[in-house]
């Protein structure tokens, strides 16, 4: 690999590395999209299929789901370059890490959040999930599941070091995924009820700018540390 | 003096309160100077150790 | 005066100024206590809706306050740790965060008391109180990654991220009574508008405030002391001690 790759080659060239790698480990990342889809079907079960009971609920569930199934997936970033000595070569490299970072982020949605969003309609339909609801579910996790890949890079870089890294990260990144969760529920579930969703999707919308811009540095600085 | 311990039938809210509040101030307050304490113990001994 | 605080930046100063501080800070909050106490529980009258329960606000109020307050230092501290790599603002970071935490668990469970008398709950999921919840789950967050690492000047570096990318809750809490409409009751003392209650509840507040900030300070000082002392043990001050 030249030295002289440009910024965006040297962006693109981390990112089909990064897709190349999930596709050789196909088993690692279909696991926890089983895990979403599992836990969505033991709502019904536990709770008593009542349609009305499940439709309410619904948007809620999803969103759980895509949170616990995130957070399960999100060692996947640096884990495997910190065991093996390739993050201390990005660290060195002569390209912005936040942007290096962003990359990898960018994977990991592709990889995770992207097929999120495909068997979200799917599981939205089987739950009763109101047909004006639907779009905007989808929409929440269009718009979602990338922050929750942005933020829980910066808990990663912060644990990747840990002996137990994967507990404690568990710890620090759910409280930061929160916000999300409850614009993304409130959004879905005002669209149910036919009011307004403007308000808690400009919100989404903004937390998805604000993590865009600001999460790859805050990962950089949390990986000069780890890798220190 | 019974109606102010009573605080109008609202005493088994506020008194606990109050209480909670004086052990969580105790606690903040205590708790580090005794960690000061045995570490200067700890560095008394060792520099005896040293001499 | 920037000489001053510049000495006061180092760790042997700092301990020995803070030793000296802390029999004084503590008789100061003494007083303060006795008298927000007095002012709360005799002398501030009986409110007409909630009766005697509304006096466990010259509790809860102060404690939220210093829950908030206690996180934007510690914030503070982080940005001087990330781009100084001041020991002392290590040292107060993660001896802030216990106190941090105190208070707000004391906030939420004062908080809760007073619900069930108030609304008839312990608790409700409405937004100001998860997202105090959120806050204590951030204080424990810091507390627990700053004990998982061990070299202590790193895990320094890594709860100042934590801390500086948690500072987004904070104006959540505070605007979170503005912007749902919930069960909370939005904001009765704000800087600039005249307060909804009489003075002779509203200084007790303000007193109980005063009293947990010398608070703050009195507590921060012994544990920065006993901080300081394990790090720099092998040091040659503490030789000197």
């Amino acid at each position: 690999m030249s030295a002289r790759l440009s910024l965006l080659q040297a962006f693109f060239f981390l990112l089909r590395r990064d897709l190349l790698l999930a596709l050789r480990n196909r088993a690692e990342y279909a696991v926890p999209l089983l895990f979403f889809v599992l836990v969505i079907t033991l709502f019904p079960l536990a709770l008593g299929a009542e349609p009305r009971l499940l439709e309410r609920i619904a948007p809620g569930i999803i969103w759980v789901a895509a949170l616990l199934a995130s957070m399960l997936s999100l060692e996947s970033i640096f884990r495997s370059d910190f065991d093996d000595g390739s993050l201390e070569q990005i660290l060195l490299s002569a390209h912005p890490v936040g942007v290096l970072v962003l990359a990898k982020v960018g994977a990991h949605w592709l990889v995770t959040g992207l097929p999120l969003l495909i068997v979200a309609p799917l599981l939205a339909e089987m739950l009763g999930v109101d047909a004006r609801a639907q779009p905007i579910l989808l929409l929440t996790v269009l718009l979602g599941t990338p922050v929750l890949s942005l933020v829980g890079a910066i808990g990663v870089a912060l644990t990747v070091g840990l002996r137990k890294g994967g507990i404690i990260l568990s710890l620090l990144v759910l409280p930061l995924y929160v916000p999300v969760l409850i614009f993304a529920a409130s959004a879905v579930d005002n669209a149910a009820q036919g009011f307004d969703v403007s308000a808690p999707l400009y919100m989404l919308l903004a937390f998805l700018f604000l993590s865009l811009s600001l999460s790859p540095w805050a990962t950089a600085a949390a990986l000069r540390m780890s890798a220190s | 003096m019974a109606e102010f311990f009573n605080m109008g039938g609202y005493a088994q809210f506020v008194w606990p309160s109050y209480g909670l509040a004086a052990v969580v101030l105790w606690l903040n307050w205590y708790i580090p100077r005794k960690q000061h304490e045995k570490v200067l113990r700890q560095l008394k001994r060792r520099r005896k150790v040293e001499n | 005066m920037f000489l001053w605080f510049h000495k006061l930046g180092s760790p042997p100063h700092f301990y020995r100024i803070a030793g000296k501080w802390i029999p004084w800070l503590g008789w100061i909050f003494v007083v303060l206590l006795a008298a927000g106490v007095y002012g709360g529980l005799i002398e501030a009258p009986t409110d007409y809706q909630q009766g005697e329960s509304y006096r466990i606000i010259f509790v809860h109020v102060p404690a939220a306050w210093m829950s908030l307050f206690i996180y934007m230092a510690m914030a503070v501290c982080g940005l001087v740790i990330v781009v100084w790599r001041m020991k002392l603002a290590e040292v107060v970071l993660i001896s802030s965060a216990p106190i941090g935490a105190s208070f707000t668990f004391l906030a939420l469970v004062t908080g809760s008391l007073w619900g069930k008398p108030m609304w008839g709950t312990y608790w409700v999921w409405d937004a100001r109180l998860t997202s105090e919840l959120i806050l204590l789950f951030l204080y424990l967050g810091v507390i627990g990654l700053h004990n998982a690492i061990d070299d202590k000047r790193v895990a320094a570096r890594a709860v100042a991220i934590l801390t500086i990318v948690g500072v987004i809750n904070i104006p959540i809490i505070h605007y979170s009574v503005e912007w749902w409409h919930s069960l909370h009751q939005p904001a009765s003392l704000s800087k600039f508008d005249k307060p909804s209650m009489p003075p002779s509840m509203y200084v007790p507040i303000l007193i109980m405030a005063l009293a947990f900030q010398v608070y703050y300070g009195l507590a921060l000082f012994q544990k920065c002391r006993a901080e300081l002392l394990l790090r720099e043990r092998n040091s040659k001050w503490v030789e000197e001690l």
